[in-house]
């Protein structure tokens, strides 16, 4: 089969790999119709995370059609089935899947002690994304393998375009988390820093659960447009001043609420030794990327609760304690428990609350797909959010 | 503050580094510009133009205006070109004073080496930023019709309040 695959910086190829087979009884096949380019992408395109393998098939945001089901998950998955497939593998049934946090899954990462090593304890295993997540090929393919199946999918209907529903794997969940967990009351002003397709998504949430005011922070034009017609005050950090904007808008008192869907790009190998220094080097080579974390944890109002979407991947320096610990701050973060939302989401896009199409910027054959990574990366033609069609 | 030019990777960002250069130069400005206008004998002396005080004077206002300007004004690039030719009328001055002498050839051939390099750095400036945009970037597309939501922003405000922390 046609698969984007990963081999180095800045190289990722359109090529033929062996089609994936059932490994295990609740394995199922899907043949993708759709697929995304997500920012989490661009950490392993620009080689800021260790741990992939030259001819790695990439790609964590998919939808098709099941073409093969293995025995153990029959009884949830039929060929024909239409799903979309979370980006978070979940067995269902450890602990942490019983309480909803399924990107925390105990069981879905095949390569649990490389995570160990790295986090402590392990997480769940991601699609296309590293070893250190159970090293499972990804989804910018014509085929993927979905492990745990019975659990990993959203049937969605057939009459919605895959454009309105692909986002339920991935980016629609994380920008609804990001808020949900902020606990946003009436009162409260919502700052979202980062206008990707995360932080676009954020915005919307936070409108929807009923922010008082939402204000976007981000240095590209045409993002912040997009922000400001999801109903955002746009700030662009780099022609005005955002404390002097934010505190103009918070009469000098900060946002209640603030949301990091910015990220940082830091390495993450199995030796807690090399994780420290390498993440020390990435913090010095992206030191602009922590400082949103920073301004957050300064500008946001005492009491105040961060939601951390954007991906870190290690250590950090210069974090400011005091302030954080001083002010009161409630901060949260995670994989996005993707599972825990979809249900509700799904009904929202067919209510059509919610539109999540607003976000594509290009849709195209996966055969450019290489191309397009770079497009994004460098916010080329207005990029936001890509579609791929294997 | 100008932006960087279309051509330039980080088109339609600040370029501050360039900026800094052209608000420390009316810095620079400023300080010479009060000197000749508090001491016109001592600096006229020590550029071999003893004499022309009245000019070293004249200069300095001139240095002053251009000093204010460039760290007061929005836009530091006009400021930049009247630097340059400030530049040029000095160069003239003191090479009037090159066949008075050969002491105040020594110090007028110093003083105009120094003024050269200046020169050299201001036109850099100047040009560096005439290349430049005066407006930040713009959208490369049109993304203001683009709410996700079925009506205005306002009116979607609450609809999912249920859920806010449900978490
Ligand atoms: N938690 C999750 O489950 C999850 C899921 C998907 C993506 N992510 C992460 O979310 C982050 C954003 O993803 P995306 O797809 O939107 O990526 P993206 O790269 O398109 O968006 C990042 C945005 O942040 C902006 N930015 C950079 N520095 C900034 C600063 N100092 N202040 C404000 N804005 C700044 C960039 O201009 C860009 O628009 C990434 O780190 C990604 O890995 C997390
Ligand atoms: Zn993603
Ligand atoms: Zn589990």
């Amino acid at each position: 089969m046609r698969a984007l695959s990963w081999h180095g910086k800045h190289d990722i190829r359109c090529e033929s790999v062996p089609d994936p087979q059932i490994e295990h009884p609740r394995d199922a096949v899907i043949r993708v119709t759709s697929c995304a380019i997500c920012g989490s992408d661009l950490h392993l395109y620009d080689n800021f995370i260790p741990g992939m393998t030259p001819g790695d098939v990439m790609g964590h945001e998919c939808m098709g059609e099941v073409v093969e089901v293995g025995p153990e998950s029959r009884h949830a998955l039929k060929v024909g089935d239409r799903v979309v497939i979370p980006f978070t593998i979940s067995c269902g049934a450890c602990p942490q899947c019983l309480r909803g946090n399924f990107s925390v899954c105990e069981r879905s990462n095949r390569n649990a002690s490389l995570a160990q090593k790295a986090f402590g304890r392990t997480t769940a295993g991601l699609f296309g994304y590293t070893q250190l997540t159970g090293g499972y090929q990804g989804g910018q393919a014509e085929y993927i393998r979905v492990p745990f199946a019975d659990k990993t999918h959203v049937k969605v209907p057939s009459n919605l375009s895959d454009e309105k529903l692909l986002f339920l794997s991935d980016i629609l969940p994380t920008g609804w988390q990001a808020a949900v967990q902020l606990g946003i009351e009436e009162t409260d002003t919502v700052a979202v820093w980062g206008c990707g397709p995360v932080g676009q998504f954020a915005i919307r949430s936070a409108v929807l659960l009923g922010a008082k005011q939402v204000i976007a922070i981000d240095r590209v034009p045409e993002r912040l447009e997009m922000a400001a017609a999801g109903g955002a005050i746009p700030i662009n950090f780099e022609v005005e001043s955002v404390m002097e904007r934010i505190d103009a808008l918070t009469d000098g008192k900060g946002p209640e609420k603030c949301i990091d869907a910015v990220g940082l790009e830091a390495h993450v190998s199995g030796h807690i030794d090399s994780m420290y220094d390498r993440a020390k080097q990435a913090v010095m080579a992206e030191s602009d990327r922590i400082h949103a974390l920073r301004e957050i944890i300064y500008l946001i109002r005492p009491a105040g609760t961060i939601s951390m979407p954007g991906v870190y991947g290690g250590l950090a320096d210069k974090v400011p304690l005091g302030a954080l610990m001083n002010k009161g701050i409630t901060v949260r973060t995670g994989q996005t428990h993707t599972q825990r939302w979809t249900d509700d989401l799904l009904r929202r896009i067919e209510e059509g609350q919610i539109d999540p199409t607003f976000v594509i910027t290009h849709v195209a054959d996966l055969a450019d797909g290489p191309a397009l990574y770079e497009t994004f990366r460098d916010k080329k033609d207005g990029c936001v959010k890509v579609v791929l069609k294997p | 503050m100008r932006y960087e030019p279309q051509g330039s990777p980080r088109r339609g960002h600040p370029d501050r580094e360039t900026d800094r250069l052209a608000r420390g130069l009316g810095l620079f400005s400023l300080a010479l510009g009060l000197a000749e206008i508090a001491a016109p004998r001592a600096v006229a002396r020590s550029v071999g133009l003893s004499g022309r005080e009245g000019y070293v004077r004249a200069c300095g206002a001139r240095e002053v205006a251009t000093g204010i300007a460039l760290l007061a004004a929005d836009d530091p690039m006009p400021w930049m070109w009247g630097r340059v030719v400030g530049d040029a009328v000095d160069l003239g001055l003191l090479a009037s004073a090159l066949d008075e002498g050969p002491q105040r050839r020594e110090r007028a051939g110093l003083a105009m080496g120094a003024v050269a390099a200046v020169t050299l750095l201001d036109f850099a400036v100047a040009k560096t930023l005439s290349a430049e945009d005066r407006r930040p970037a713009r959208p490369l597309k049109d993304y203001r019709r683009r709410r996700g939501f079925p009506r205005p922003p306002e009116a979607m405000r609450g609809e999912a309040r249920e859920m806010a922390g449900v978490y």
